[in-house]
């Protein structure tokens, strides 16, 4: 039996009082060992910052393995649960604090996995920030290499010193490569 | 002088959206979900990608879904008449349904969330700046885990319809937004539920960017003689479908 999916609708503009959680965006505290910061900005076509969009973030431990622990909403401070939640600010910018994802496979190149929402989206756009740094399992990453070399930058974070940048644009100059799913 | 969104007339945006729809009609095409090109939506106009999606078998992390559980809902927050000491303003109401994913399993234990306006069309977030009365006996937050047969069942009070700024006198359908995640990352999804018969859908750029009728309709919850109980609560019936999983049924049986 085949179904045929309910349709998505925007977030509009007043989500936060419902889906912004204390601790959304902490998926370790500040200081744990090995935590980084996951940031970037949501862009609107005009190159301006998207104020009110939610971001979300899927990510595998650092070693690799997917985490099966509740507790995302109500942190013990303890359990990674591998999911996190954050509003983007005046600035556009939403931050998370994590740890590094490890391959899902070996040798696979880790990533995490992001679901944008914002006012003024009609729907969810589903991407991937790939970790930086390991140029073999990049370039031998199946979805990297099936996207137009000039537009695969979009889906890899920039590393800073405190973790990874990863800047999401809606429309224009440097779009971000959205996901489609679906089955054929 | 160019006139700005907020002055033009909902004659104006009705005549984008017929001339959309009529499109639609003619093309001889099936769409079922929404546009994200709508440019009736004013919002929308920067804020949707120009690149088709790109088609990605998901892989590793997409295969699975974040798991919520007893720890993370109070079985309290399905009845969003009851987290005041007094009893809120409006119509009572009930809405359940079951998630399914697109090869009509239930998506069992999963998160649900609503957020929604009060009976006089007013949010408690703070940037609304719609001049109705805030109800001090009401939130509009609501979260439950979906049971064993993917249904999930909330208790509320019916929203109103509330104003909004995409062109002057536009007014959106009552509604309660819905946060929807399945049994893999591919499946999230965010959508609004409607009120049947509602007068404002035609009106609307948001219910409208759905193009396909029998697509928008599945916005449209029924109501349900069955749901409403006695002298106490209307009721809805509202059922939700995600996309379809990738994961081999061996690893159904795993998770
Ligand atoms: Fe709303």
């Amino acid at each position: 039996m085949t179904l045929v999916p309910t349709p998505g609708q925007t977030v509009g503009p007043f989500f936060a009082f419902a889906l912004v959680h204390d601790g959304g965006a902490e998926l370790v505290p500040h200081g744990h060992p090995g935590a980084i910061r996951f940031t970037g900005r949501v862009l609107d076509g005009a190159g301006d910052p998207v104020p009110d969009a939610l971001v979300e973030i899927w990510q595998a431990a650092p070693d690799g393995s997917v985490v099966r622990a509740p507790g995302s909403l109500h942190r013990d401070g303890f359990t990674f649960t591998g999911w996190g939640r954050a509003p983007t600010d005046r600035s556009g910018r939403y931050t998370f604090t994590t740890l590094t994802p490890g391959a899902t496979t070996p040798g696979a190149a880790p990533y995490v996995a992001v679901t944008v929402f914002a006012r003024g989206l009609l729907d969810r756009l589903l991407t991937r920030a790939y970790v930086p740094g390991d140029d073999a399992a990049l370039g031998a990453d199946p979805l990297l290499a099936s996207v137009e070399e000039a537009r695969r930058a979009t889906l890899v974070a920039t590393a800073d010193e405190h973790g990874f940048v990863f800047d999401i644009r809606l429309q224009g100059d440097g779009e971000t490569v959205f996901l489609d799913h679906r089955r054929d | 002088m160019t006139q700005t969104h907020a002055e033009q007339t909902q004659a104006q945006v009705s005549a984008e959206m017929t001339a959309l729809t009529e499109a639609y009609d003619a093309s001889a095409t099936v769409e079922t979900q929404t546009r994200l090109d709508y440019p009736p939506y004013r919002s929308s106009l920067l804020r949707h990608p120009t690149k088709d999606l790109h088609h990605a078998d998901p892989e590793g992390i997409e295969l699975w879904s974040p798991v919520f559980g007893e720890r993370d809902i109070d079985p309290l927050e399905a009845d969003l008449t009851l987290q005041h000491d007094g009893e809120p303003i409006g119509e009572r109401m009930k809405v359940t349904g079951r998630v399914l994913d697109g090869d009509g399993r239930p998506v069992r234990h999963q998160l649900v969330e609503i957020w929604q306006a009060n009976a006089g069309g007013r949010y408690v977030h703070k940037r609304d700046q719609h001049p109705a009365a805030i109800d001090p006996h009401f939130t509009g937050v609501g979260r439950c885990l979906t049971d064993a047969d993917g249904t999930y069942s909330f208790t509320t009070i019916k929203p109103g319809p509330y104003p909004w700024r995409n062109h002057r006198n536009a007014w959106r359908p009552a509604h309660i937004h819905f946060s929807l995640f399945g049994s893999e990352f591919t499946q999230r999804m965010v959508t609004q539920m409607y009120f049947p018969g509602d007068p404002l859908f035609a009106l609307d750029p948001i219910f409208q960017a759905i193009v396909d009728r029998s697509a928008r309709e599945r916005l449209v919850a029924a109501y349900d003689h069955d749901v409403t109980e006695h002298e106490w609560a209307t009721g809805y019936r509202w059922d939700i479908v995600l996309t379809g999983t990738h994961r081999t049924p061996l690893e159904e049986d795993e998770s």
